[in-house]
């Protein structure tokens, strides 16, 4: 225990843990940009390389405990990135993907449903007036910022 | 949709009018309008009428368990007619205007041969 102090900085944990942090973290950056956005690929290459530095990280802390520290934290920050891995994973892959089906969603080919709705103006619109002045309608239902 | 604001000058120059619609009452919608930039024009539909008739909505899934939208996106031609849809399955991937403007090009062709 005496030889605490003289052993080497594990960096591979801390330097494996903050990529891991960043995959968590940098989403919202990403979701900018279609590539990133659809699928998180850049997240996912965070976490990747965070994983491999914090297994070797740990490979040190523990093979070699006489030389390099981190038997302690290095469990903890691995325990922590897996879950900001496992947490980033249900939100994207599962919750994200909770859309209800929309079977009766008109169809191409058929006739839009006309309806009438307030402008951000308080102006009525209806989509007959929309559709007759211009080439076409790009009608985009989102969920709203409430 | 900010991409499609920022895509918006190629949209309208092909005579594209981008309409959006959601449970959003007039007055968040040109506040948001407002802070974000938009130019194009957001439609209200907070009683999920239009919503539902377009068996879009989404139980539940609003601010306080309220229902609203699913995220969807339609081109609709000169005469009413659907002519492209995108029906997402995850609510972060969302149509881009590149999409639209393809499908616009691609129904357009037999119409200006």
């Amino acid at each position: 225990m005496s030889t605490t102090g003289k052993k080497s900085w594990n960096w591979s944990l801390w330097i494996g843990f903050l990529f891991a942090l960043a995959g968590f973290l940098s989403y919202t950056f990403f979701a900018q940009f279609p590539i990133t956005r659809d699928f998180p690929w850049a997240n996912l290459l965070f976490f990747a390389v965070g994983g491999i530095l914090l297994v070797l990280g740990l490979f040190r802390a523990f093979g070699k405990p006489q030389v390099y520290r981190g038997k302690i934290f290095g469990a903890i920050l691995a325990t922590l990135g897996i879950l900001m891995f496992a947490f980033f994973s249900y939100v994207f892959f599962y919750v994200l993907r909770q859309v209800p089906p929309s079977t009766g969603a008109p169809r191409v080919g058929q006739k839009a449903p006309e309806f009438t709705l307030s402008n951000q103006d308080g102006k009525e619109v209806s989509l007959s007036d929309l559709v007759g002045r211009s080439k076409a309608v790009a009608l985009i239902f989102y969920r709203g910022f409430w | 949709m900010r991409s499609f604001q920022q895509r918006l000058p190629d949209l309208e120059s092909r005579g594209i009018q981008v309409v959006a619609i959601s449970v959003d009452t007039p007055e968040i919608n040109r506040r948001q309008r407002q802070k974000l930039g938009y130019t194009y024009t957001f439609l209200s539909d907070p009683k999920v009428e239009v919503i539902r008739r377009y068996d879009l909505l989404h139980h539940g899934a609003g601010p306080k368990g309220t229902d609203i939208a699913r995220p969807a996106e339609f081109l609709i031609d000169s005469n009413g007619i659907i002519r492209w849809v995108n029906l997402t399955e995850n609510i972060a991937v969302r149509a881009r205007p590149e999409q639209v403007l393809e499908a616009f090009e691609l129904t357009e062709q037999p119409a200006s041969r």
